[in-house]
């Protein structure tokens, strides 16, 4: 296990090391530099703002030196927010977009596979038929015509909830964000829950289970969750980036300061290292995920051995 | 496999096209067969039926409506749908022809599907085929490839791409293709590795049938059907991408415009004129609806054993 884990975590290390060279050196091939604008600035006043971002330096130089920075955490400076680094605009959005797809995602793995379970055992039930409903609107309804639907009928015909932006943290204006992150994970997740739980009870052990006069809540709790559970865990790392995609829609459609909404912004005024900032950040994070996840599927299937 | 009922079902079928005695037991081709399945499943049927009207309209329904898609009606700016003026979805805020938006838009959304799962599914099947018959380390490298591919937060890459490089037509079907390809690599490589160790490969081997022969003849039409299964799997991610990325406004550029553009502005105005977000939102989910359907059965049509 120990030596499966060392390896896995090498093998990661130049996925993130390829994406990070790659985008550096794709914004760094683009022509036109970030002080190409329409007011002309003097050249004594260019040569002090490229010296200050290190522009003068050779291209590896300025690669390394911003590797250097990474090591130490530091994510650069923003070409566009004056007086702010990358860093500090992480700092402010990081804990607005944890919290929204923390909570979705404990939300809809919680309710996924409690859903899934109960469709497995009632098959062709009602529970069953809204599954399956469900899992078909998810791959059909993305999410940016989902949200602003939820807008129309729980914001602006209910009344009941604020149509976006964000107030400190204040619960009404997390709860539609958070839905909308949960309902689209949960019909992933109930899918492929309800199809493994319903190949794990036709099962040989499972009949012994049955055979031997368990009750049906042990057979299921006790001996088809741990089996029945391995493909929802392996699903989980490609749900991760797919949520990152919804939850750039999501904080966009609901306007919420998170860093979706800084990375989209960043794009729009083509702001380049605050986008290869936050490319890095989130790469290293769904690398990170991803890791674990292997090594929670890893520990749960003791027949996985590499 | 099939039960025995269906079994006897196709037989009947091929006694009443009159088909000689022997010709059942001599066996009709794959295609011949999955066709049959296919025709058989409605839901499908009625997907790609609607999916023809709408990819018909979308081609020729501009041509036929009296407005264009960026002229501006000052009378009629934000009206709901109405026969008169011959706005019938209605118009948007700058008085433009919903209609005929939606079709120009469906239009783009459906060419860069097209394209985009033209190049990736080459990309795939190429990459995946090249893998899966060299073997050993070249298999392992570009394999590795892959998973590291998997691994990336493609939207992110896509919009630092789409920033750098600018948002012309060709360069949305680029960027989308750079992210599309992997699954095709993988299913092409895992069929091409287990139909190399088939026994009527090795029969055919066996009775001296060039290599060439054996791949075109026997390698090709198997893989044909995973294929393309995928492809009609890839087509609505594909147009998804798209959409999002238009819908983040990093995609297509106005005036063109595309679902995903529409979507963005109808939800911008979606407390006066919900009708601007509803025509496109239902537009683009039913395509995706009749793309998914058609997947759906193509692969019982193509693979019997996955049911």
């Amino acid at each position: 296990m120990w030596a499966y884990t060392l390896r896995r975590i090498l093998s990661a290390i130049p996925t993130v090391f390829v994406v990070i060279t790659v985008c550096y050196l794709l914004l760094h091939a683009t022509p036109g530099g970030p002080f190409d604008s329409d007011r002309k600035v003097s050249e004594a006043v260019l040569a002090n703002l490229q010296a200050k971002y290190h522009l003068d330096l050779p291209l590896w130089q300025q690669y390394l030196l911003y590797l250097k920075g990474l090591l130490q955490g530091d994510l650069g400076a923003s070409f566009r927010y004056a007086d702010w680094s990358v860093n500090d605009l992480v700092a402010k959005a990081l804990p607005v977009s944890l919290s929204i797809g923390g909570a979705a995602m404990l939300l809809s793995i919680v309710i996924g596979v409690s859903l899934g379970i109960m469709a497995a055992l009632r098959q062709n039930s009602v529970i069953d038929h809204f599954v399956m409903l469900l899992g078909n609107v998810g791959s059909a309804v993305p999410s940016f015509v989902l949200g602003p639907v939820m807008i129309i009928v729980f914001a602006i015909g209910l009344q009941w909830l604020p149509a976006g932006g964000w107030h400190d943290f204040e619960v009404r204006f997390m709860i539609l964000p958070i839905a909308l992150l949960t309902v689209i994970n949960v019909a992933t997740i109930g899918r492929v829950m309800r199809g493994s739980l319903i190949e794990v009870m036709h099962s040989g052990f499972i009949r012994t289970a049955r055979a031997k006069g368990l009750p049906t809540r042990i057979v299921v709790l006790r001996h088809a969750l741990k089996p029945a559970l391995l493909p929802v865990v392996s699903v989980l790392g490609p749900l991760a980036i797919s949520s990152i995609t919804a939850a750039l829609v999501t904080e966009t459609v609901f306007s919420l300061p998170g860093l979706g909404k800084l990375i989209v912004n960043g794009a729009g005024n083509r702001d380049y290292t605050l986008v290869l900032g936050l490319v890095v950040l989130i790469t290293l994070l769904t690398v990170t995920l991803n890791l674990l996840v292997d090594l929670a599927y890893a520990w749960l299937d003791p027949k996985i051995r590499y | 496999m099939l039960t025995p009922q269906e079994t006897t079902g196709l037989m009947a079928k091929a006694a009443d096209v009159g088909a000689p005695a022997g010709a059942a037991a001599e066996g009709r081709s794959l295609w011949a067969d999955a066709r049959r399945r296919f025709l058989r499943n409605r839901a499908a049927i009625i997907s790609l039926c609607l999916l023809a009207v709408i990819a018909l309209a979308c081609t020729f329904g501009p041509m036929l409506l009296p407005h264009a898609f960026d002229s501006a009606d000052w009378e009629a700016m934000s009206i709901a749908p109405s026969l008169q003026n011959a706005h019938y979805w209605g118009t948007d805020d700058a008085g433009r022809d919903l209609l005929v938006r939606c079709l120009i838009g469906g239009r783009i959304s459906l060419a860069v599907g097209l394209l985009a799962t033209l190049t990736s599914v080459t990309l795939g099947i190429v990459w995946g085929a090249t893998a899966g018959f060299m073997g050993g380390k070249v298999d392992t490298v570009m394999m590795r490839i892959v998973d590291m591919m998997y691994a990336i937060p493609y939207l992110l890459i896509a919009i630092l791409l789409v920033t750098i490089l600018g948002r012309e037509f060709y360069l949305v079907v680029l960027t989308i293709t750079a992210f599309s390809w992997m699954d095709m690599a993988r299913v092409v490589r895992g069929q091409t590795l287990s139909l190399r160790g088939t026994e009527y490969v090795e029969a055919a081997r066996a009775i001296g049938v060039s290599t060439p022969r054996i791949i075109f003849r026997h390698i090709v039409p198997n893989l044909l059907g995973v294929v393309v299964i995928y492809t009609t799997v890839t087509v609505p991610g594909v147009i998804l991408t798209e959409s999002v990325l238009s819908f983040l406004g990093l995609g297509i550029q106005e005036p063109m415009t595309s679902w995903g553009v529409l979507i963005q502005d109808g939800a911008k105005t979606m407390e006066s004129t919900p009708w601007i977000l509803l025509f496109p939102a239902a537009l683009l989910s039913v395509t995706l609806y009749c793309f998914n359907f058609i997947g759906d059965g193509l692969r019982d049509a193509l693979d019997p054993k996955e049911r």
